[in-house]
């Protein structure tokens, strides 16, 4: 990513309403907002109650000669001791109750959601929804996840390398995001507008960089439309291009020859000969498409079988998007 | 603190015997609360890993040599009686009774540690039975007969750290046996040693059966 | 200092100030490095455990200020991003391991304990020399780790980013491992001391409140320690043959690191903090010349806090994944720890009812506790509660709430501490002046730099960020230069203390007038051994008259 495009990241803007909290924009939101006043104005309160009196007597009871002693040494007062005690307790557990109930209705997600797969890795979301029979899978650093608003939708999570965890603000939503097991969020958005998704669980270098735009649409014409754009694929050159670099390829595939990574380099790769763990083969398109779906089928020698599969994430105009740009990988 | 026969040695900080020996006996209990929980924790790990796959643990646990664990248990229990009985020897004044039973003691914590290490665990790499990522072995699940076996060698391994230092423990025991330093009137290091011995006894007798021959 | 101060109070003690001038004080008892190195007395140890806690305080806080100077700017400033990570992960580690955790108990704890139990060292001090020369060892591990390839997994080590990155991450957690012996070694001798070495006359409840409160902290240290030096064994064993336990392509499961993790790290903050607590009563008794209010409860507190900190772990994860019932339960508990925490806060501002109120230094390090733990102990509250604590965790919100506490809390308390037992541990007494200006500086300071993070976080910054979004930058900068503000403060307390030592009156035996036995049965520095001969308890713990 370069300075221009960084700047472009991080100038998403995050809506605010007043001085503490995000403009709320989905349903949920109000059991997060509403304690959270609560608890403030109680906070407020009883800071005044304990920092009045100290600064009262501070001030009251000040030495004014070196030998001045106690006024009394009056030390204890059990109906004191009970009341500062006791009281706090009854409130603690009002609140303990309005914040288990929010907590449940955040995290249960209800009847009737439509689904969503999302995917976090080092360091960009992808998710995946099903429109008209097919899988449509969008992602990238600083990418655009489309969601209409008044519909509710069930974020089904997944991590493919290291914790993350998927936080979005306005929404007032957050899970960690697992390697090896799934997390599951729902929300359902008020307002159209565009809501940043953060990524809040230390990932690594570019943890900070791992961002989304939540767009919030009108109606779910407009949701189906840049469904049906997403899901057409261009196979040329720059898409291909643009496949290699979001689909988490460029972890361990170098484009300039640089080897030590984790797979081959990808110059020169088209039409290349390679030996494999089951014998010699020339590099086409056949070869890419079977790496790519069923990466240990032929393994180059010298290499270890890491490379993750992509069935399920990428459908054939994709892969021929990728093999029109690996062929001008001189 | 080179105490003459027959007399109490009194560090210059404590006031009194009394003192000195309930300080000495607290701090060592302690101690081996700090050496209980940090098994503990281990013996969670083993817990929750044998709850998600009690196949696998089963299956692996039949590959443990049972003989020699047993024998390593009889050996322990053995070196924990004559530990007990050494300051037996020491209340009574008998100081050939405290050198015996020294010197028995750790005759069995090193034969303890050479059944481990040269019957036990060889035959273990032999077969490929290796900690971790090494697991080479030929079993049914091979996924989670690694974390079976990485937590068998890291929780009889850091036992037999323990069993060393007991070794060494004894063995300094041992030459302060030879310069007559306990007797009636002072034991109290035999009886800390030998408490620190229960208590590596006692994480033995848990470890035997959960992987020797639970299944 | 003033003069009557001193000469107010020479009538209640034993006459230390000028009729032993032929035994030699601790510090002069015996000279040369030898002497220092294999020293077993406590008060030695103490001031060697000051000297490292205050060096590394120095490195953590420096690490601090270019964290804090990165974040000017919301994309890079003077670093990239992996040099960043590792800065806060350095910044963070160093201070709960090699700074907070060690400053109280060991450095003013070793130091004032057997002082104020009349006895002439603690139970072992051996046991006590090897404690400081394992921290050196940890220490000098630590600081490897962070040159030799540095660390960036945070200085929580999650897993399995922890597991699998580059970087010394075995050489820092085995020097974490290394240093938790220390802490239970300090921990043990400090049980057994106050179990076995009192003086006649003094019970349980005859003791100074600083006692109840190290004798809670070393509980924890002896029960909660041992638990993180077997999940660092395990981490490290996960690194380097790769058992499975902690990372799911292993077959393991990185939730229970977690768990394992915060089963420790959570009573550690309450080792960071009951200390504070300990010094804190001790201070406002001296400075408002009063029984501390409602001493049994305050007593009792710390045992309650002390069990309590081990039930309430899962409230650092109540999104990690964890089952609902799980943090339901936890966060149940977690609101019962709040309550003796503020059972000690009212009593201390009671105390002040009625007393004689002054305000030299370290009763303004205790001003700025009360003032500052109490907004980190009530923003705990919105952290506890579950469906608030989904939109704060993992922000700055969090980082707010922690500094308040652990440097609110426990380091205003320390410096506070310090400043009070100086004439003491040094025999000089400092520039009563500046050191007030720089505690203020300080109090400033700090609520600058971490007010502002409280709206950072509830607007949605995540911690833990190298960049971040436009719209965040005013309130870095104004953090940022609370952190500069705060740093200049602390110099000037350095320099009230550096000014102290080079040119500092001769401080008298009780400046203070304060009645625990430290004070009224010592000289200032004490000899070597103490006493002349085993006090006894005084009537009551704070025994001041009207």
């Amino acid at each position: 990513m370069d300075a221009e495009q960084l700047k472009q990241l991080q100038s998403m803007h995050l809506p605010l309403d007043g001085v503490w909290l995000p403009k709320a924009t989905s349903t949920i939101a109000h059991v997060v907002d509403d304690p959270f006043w609560i608890i403030y104005w109680a906070c407020v309160i009883a800071f005044v109650l304990m920092m009045a009196p100290m600064f009262w007597f501070a001030w009251k009871y000040r030495r004014k000669s070196a030998e001045q002693k106690a006024l009394s040494q009056i030390d204890h007062s059990q109906a004191m001791e009970i009341a500062w005690s006791v009281l706090p307790l009854v409130f603690f557990f009002w609140v303990f109750v309005l914040g288990f109930r929010g907590f449940l209705e955040m995290f249960v997600a209800p009847a009737g959601a439509t689904e969503v797969q999302v995917q976090g890795q080092k360091w960009q979301w992808s998710m995946a929804y099903d429109h008209k029979g097919d899988r449509v899978s969008v992602g990238g650093v600083g990418a655009e996840f489309v969601f209409p608003k008044n519909k509710k939708f069930k974020l089904v999570l997944k991590s493919t390398d290291v914790l993350h965890s998927f936080y979005v603000p306005n929404f007032r939503i957050k899970t960690d995001v697992i390697p090896g097991r799934y997390t599951t969020l729902w929300f359902e958005a008020t307002e159209a507008g565009e809501y940043p998704l953060l990524c809040t669980e230390y990932c690594g270098t570019d943890h900070s960089n791992m961002l989304g735009k939540i767009k919030i649409v009108d109606t779910e014409a407009e949701w189906h439309a840049w469904l049906d754009k997403m899901n057409t694929t261009v196979v040329d050159v720059p898409t291909g291009k643009n496949l290699f670099e979001t689909k988490g390829c460029t972890a361990c595939h170098s484009v300039d020859g640089s080897t030590g990574l984790a797979g081959p380099t990808f110059k020169g790769l088209w039409g290349r000969n390679e030996q494999t763990n089951k014998g010699p083969i020339t590099v086409d398109a056949d070869y890419i498409t079977e790496s790519i779906l069923q990466p240990q089928a032929k393994l180059v020698n010298g290499y270890q079988p890491v490379m993750p599969t992509y069935q399920g994430q990428l459908k054939q105009d994709q892969i021929n998007a990728i093999i029109e740009y690996i062929k001008t990988l001189k | 603190m080179s105490p003459t026969e027959g007399k109490f040695p009194l560090a210059q900080h404590f006031s009194d015997p009394e003192q000195q020996l309930d300080s000495n006996k607290l701090g060592m209990w302690l101690f081996l609360v700090t050496e209980i929980l940090l098994f503990g924790g281990l013996f969670c790990a083993y817990i929750i890993f044998r709850s998600l796959h009690p196949v696998a643990f089963h299956e692996c646990h039949k590959l443990l040599d049972w003989k020699l664990g047993g024998i390593n248990t009889v050996v322990l229990l053995i070196s924990s009686l004559t530990a007990a009985l050494a300051i037996r020897a020491a209340q009574v004044n008998d100081k050939a009774g405290i050198k015996l039973n020294i010197i028995i003691t750790i005759l069995c914590a090193v034969t303890f540690m050479v059944i481990k290490l040269v019957f036990e665990w060889p035959a273990k790499f032999d077969h490929g039975y290796l900690p971790g990522y090494n697991f080479m072995g030929h079993v049914a699940n091979p996924d989670q007969a690694h974390i079976f076996f990485g937590l068998y060698f890291l929780m009889t391994g850091l036992h037999g750290i323990h069993v060393v230092i007991g070794i060494i423990l004894f063995s300094w025991l041992l030459i302060k046996t030879y310069k007559g330093q306990f007797h009636s009137g002072w034991w109290q290091p035999l009886e800390l040693g030998g408490l620190y011995w229960h208590v590596v006894d006692l994480i033995w007798i848990f470890l035997f059966p959960l992987f020797y021959l639970a299944g | 200092m003033t003069e009557t101060t001193a000469a107010a109070h020479v009538g209640h003690d034993h006459g230390h100030d000028h009729a032993h001038g032929e035994e030699p004080n601790y510090l002069q008892a015996s000279h040369g490095l030898k002497s220092w190195i294999f020293t077993v007395d406590h008060k030695r140890l103490g001031v060697m455990y000051l000297a490292a806690v205050s060096f590394f305080f120095f490195v953590g806080g420096l690490a601090a200020l270019l964290v804090r100077t990165e974040l000017l700017t919301h994309t890079k400033t003077i670093m990239d991003a992996d040099t960043y990570n590792r800065f806060f992960t350095v910044h963070g580690a160093i201070m709960v391991f090699l700074v907070i955790i060690p400053s109280v108990p060991a450095g003013l704890g070793n130091f004032v304990l057997p002082l104020q139990l009349g006895a002439k060292d603690v139970a072992f001090p051996k046991l006590n020399l090897l404690s400081f020369w394992v921290y050196c060892t940890g220490a000098v591990m630590a600081v490897s780790a962070i040159l030799i390839g540095g660390v960036d997994t945070g200085w929580t080590f999650y897993t399995p980013y922890s597991s699998t990155t580059s970087g010394s991450v075995v050489m820092m957690v085995a020097a974490v491992f290394v240093l938790g012996f220390s802490s239970i070694f300090t921990g043990m001798n400090f049980i057994v001391t106050i179990h076995k070495l009192r003086p006649p006359g003094m019970t349980w409840f005859k003791m100074p409140l600083f006692l109840w409160g190290i004798y809670s902290t070393s509980i924890i240290q002896v029960m909660a320690t041992p638990v993180l030096a077997i999940t660092l064994l395990l981490l490290i064993m996960e690194r380097v043959i790769k058992v499975g336990i902690f990372d799911p392509a292993l077959g393991g499961d990185p939730v229970l690191f977690q768990h394992f993790f915060w089963f420790y790290s959570h009573p550690a903050v309450y080792i960071m903090i009951l200390p504070g607590m300990a010094v804190m009563s001790d201070m406002i008794a001296a400075f408002t010349k009063k029984r501390v209010f409602g001493y049994r409860f305050v007593a009792f507190s710390s045992l309650a806090i002390a069990v309590i900190s081990f039930i309430v772990w899962g409230h650092h994860m109540f999104v990690s994944g964890q089952s609902e019932l799980s943090s339901m339960v936890f966060s149940f508990l977690t609101f019962l720890v709040a309550i003796p925490s503020g059972v000690k806060v009212f009593n201390w501002i009671a105390t002040m009812y009625q007393g004689s109120v002054s305000f030299e230094t370290p009763m303004l390090y205790a001003l700025s506790f009360l003032f500052l733990f109490s907004i980190g102990g009530l923003t705990g509250i919105f952290l506890g509660t579950l469906s608030v604590d989904v939109h704060l965790h993992d922000t700055y919100f969090v980082v707010a709430h922690f500094h308040y506490v652990m440097m609110g809390g426990t380091i205003m308390a320390f410096f506070g501490g310090l400043y009070y037992w100086w004439p003491k541990i040094t025999g000089k007494m400092y520039f009563e002046r500046t050191g007030q200006i720089a505690a203020i500086m300080v109090f400033i300071g700090f609520n600058l730099t971490f007010f502002t993070q409280f709206f950072l976080g509830s607007r949605g910054m995540p911690r833990r960020y190298y960049n971040y979004l436009a719209e965040f930058e005013d309130l870095h900068k104004l953090s940022t230069f609370g952190a500069y503000f705060l740093f200049a403060g602390l110099l000037l307390s350095l320099g009230t203390l550096v000014h102290s030592l080079l040119k500092g009156p001769k401080a008298p035996a009780n400046p203070w007038g304060a009645k625990t036995l430290e004070w009224t049965h010592t000289a200032s520095p004490p000899i070597e051994h103490n006493f002349h001969e085993t006090p006894h308890a005084p009537a009551a713990p704070y025994d001041y008259d009207t």
